[in-house]
């Protein structure tokens, strides 16, 4: 009961700023609604079960990441964003069409789902957690982090400057 | 249902009084512990030894005018503080003030002196919320529209991000050598067993490093001198406040002070063996509890006071000298530490 007000709660204020984070003038805002997008799947996570899940996505996404966002769009001084100019004749037509692409896809794979119920109590936690990414999927949890470690520098090469 | 409600709502109300009490208690020791470092008497007029100072200034700072100054970013410019406080407030529903497993209130069983004890993930939310408090002064700064706010915010930001790292890599060593998260099985190992039969087991033992580098980074965390860069009023004027007034900037008090009460319970329980004490097999119940409370006042306070101790006595430092701290000297320090104590572990040097 109590659980399901929660749900709708997270729900639409996670929808609602999603929206703001795209469709907002102004760079801050836009960061700052996404850094309420993400804390309202955290909270959506925890309420399946998943609560260390829930805790790393606040820890690395809104608590890290978004932080690395925000630092650069107050750099940069964030002016706001002047009302789109001059429009391709086609863009209109070609955006409704991806929509409504993408739509179709989205409600093919949600139609294909079953309802999926609350993680069991052992299946969230922290620990079962690690044993799944030390066990089976050891390789994958390491090969993904030496993908990390390459894409970091590659990023340092790309803004090197030669001397 | 509603037994166990009440008694966790009496939790919530008896937890968040005592720390805001404190908060009030560390305004008056601060100033009275900056006037003995600086041999000079300190507020006493108010009270005796002044005791009362900081309900006076509260009370000044509620009547003050509230100014909004023309182009802020009005709505982040009163969230801001919004989010400082409450962060800085949510982080104690996980921290274990003392025992409180078999006691019961009418019939409820209390489950320790927390507000969540079952929370499996209780280091995890607490690193997690803390990791948000940063929005709190940058949004302040940058929604000021000033560049003394703003550069303030900056900083700040790019300290927690840096000192984020080695805390949490030092904290991994506790929970390392806990195998487990939650704050109250921290704790359940550090009591009851010693080395050589008088060293008590604290973390702290085997974790010298790792607690120097939780120390120092939490400092940087609280924004507190020698790392007070965010606010340097010799530079920034006041940095990321410098355009609140009345409970607005009190708001940004309290938080840092909440921030420190916080900073050094967890310094308590990450490496001092929280509210254990020798002896503490012999009682049990109620009195466990009372005894645990006071062991986990007193380190607390030492911690709070070491606080003020060292904001009296170091200069601030320059922003190159805080960066190559924190990446060159602790990150290293904290890596070192985790290394070691893995390295500990499995040749069963410490079990």
């Amino acid at each position: 009961m109590m659980g399901t007000a929660v749900f709708y709660l997270v729900a639409v204020v996670g929808v609602v700023s999603a929206i703001a984070a795209v469709s907002h003038k102004n760079p801050v805002v836009n960061v700052l609604s996404l850094v309420v997008t993400l804390f309202c799947i955290a909270v959506s996570y925890a309420l399946l079960g998943a609560e260390f899940l829930a805790a790393a996505q606040i820890l690395v996404y809104a608590g890290a990441i978004l932080v690395l966002f925000l630092f650069v769009v107050m750099l940069l001084g964030a002016p706001e964003e002047p009302p789109a100019g001059e429009r391709r004749p086609f863009q209109r037509a070609a955006g409704l069409a991806l929509a409504g692409i993408t739509a179709a896809g989205g409600v093919a794979v949600l139609a294909g789902i079953r309802a999926a119920g609350p993680a069991g109590a052992a299946q969230g936690t922290a620990d079962a957690l690690g044993r799944l990414l030390t066990g089976p999927y050891l390789f994958a949890f390491e090969f993904i982090s030496v993908l990390l470690l390459a894409a970091m520098v590659g990023a340092l090469m790309l803004v090197k400057r030669k001397h | 249902m509603w037994a166990e409600i009440t008694v966790s709502a009496a939790k919530v109300a008896v937890i968040a009084g005592t720390v805001l009490t404190l908060v009030a208690v560390m305004e008056w020791v601060e100033r009275r512990g900056a006037a003995f470092i600086q041999d000079r008497l300190g507020p006493n007029r108010v009270g005796p030894f002044g005791l009362f100072q900081p309900i006076v200034d509260a009370v000044k700072l509620l009547f003050k005018e509230d100014l909004t100054p023309a182009n802020v970013s009005r709505g982040l410019y009163l969230l801001a503080p919004m989010i400082s406080v409450s962060v800085a407030l949510l982080t104690f529903i996980v921290i274990p003030f003392g025992a409180g497993k078999d006691v019961t209130v009418f019939g409820v069983p209390l489950g320790g002196v927390e507000v969540a004890p079952d929370l499996g993930v209780g280091v995890l939310f607490l690193l997690a919320i803390g990791s948000l408090g940063v929005y709190g002064i940058v949004l302040a700064g940058w929604s000021s529209n000033n560049k003394y706010s703003l550069l303030g915010g900056l900083r700040s930001s790019a300290q927690l991000i840096s000192y984020e790292l080695s805390m949490t890599l030092a904290v991994l060593g506790v929970l390392l050598a806990t195998g487990s998260l939650r704050l109250d099985d921290v704790v359940a190992r550090q009591g009851g067993q010693f080395w050589f039969g008088v060293v008590p087991q604290w973390n702290v033992v085997p974790q010298i490093v790792g607690c120097i580098v939780f120390v120092v980074a939490v400092f940087a965390e609280t924004n507190r001198l020698p790392f007070d860069l965010a606010e340097a009023e010799t530079e920034l004027v006041a940095g990321y406040h410098v355009e609140y007034s009345s409970m607005k900037f009190a708001a940004f008090l309290m938080s840092e002070y909440m921030n420190m009460v916080t900073a050094s319970a967890l310094i308590v329980t990450l490496f001092f063996g929280g509210w254990t004490f020798p002896g503490m097999s012999r009682f049990s119940g109620w009195p466990l509890l009372a005894l645990s409370l006071v062991a986990f006042g007193i380190k607390l306070a030492f911690f709070l006071w070491l606080f003020v101790w060292v904001r009296w006595s170091l200069p601030r430092f320059r922003y190159d000298q805080l960066m190559r701290l924190g990446w060159k000297g602790l990150l290293p320090l904290a890596t070192l530490n985790l290394v070691w104590v893995g390295v500990a572990m499995a040749m069963g040097w410490i079990r």
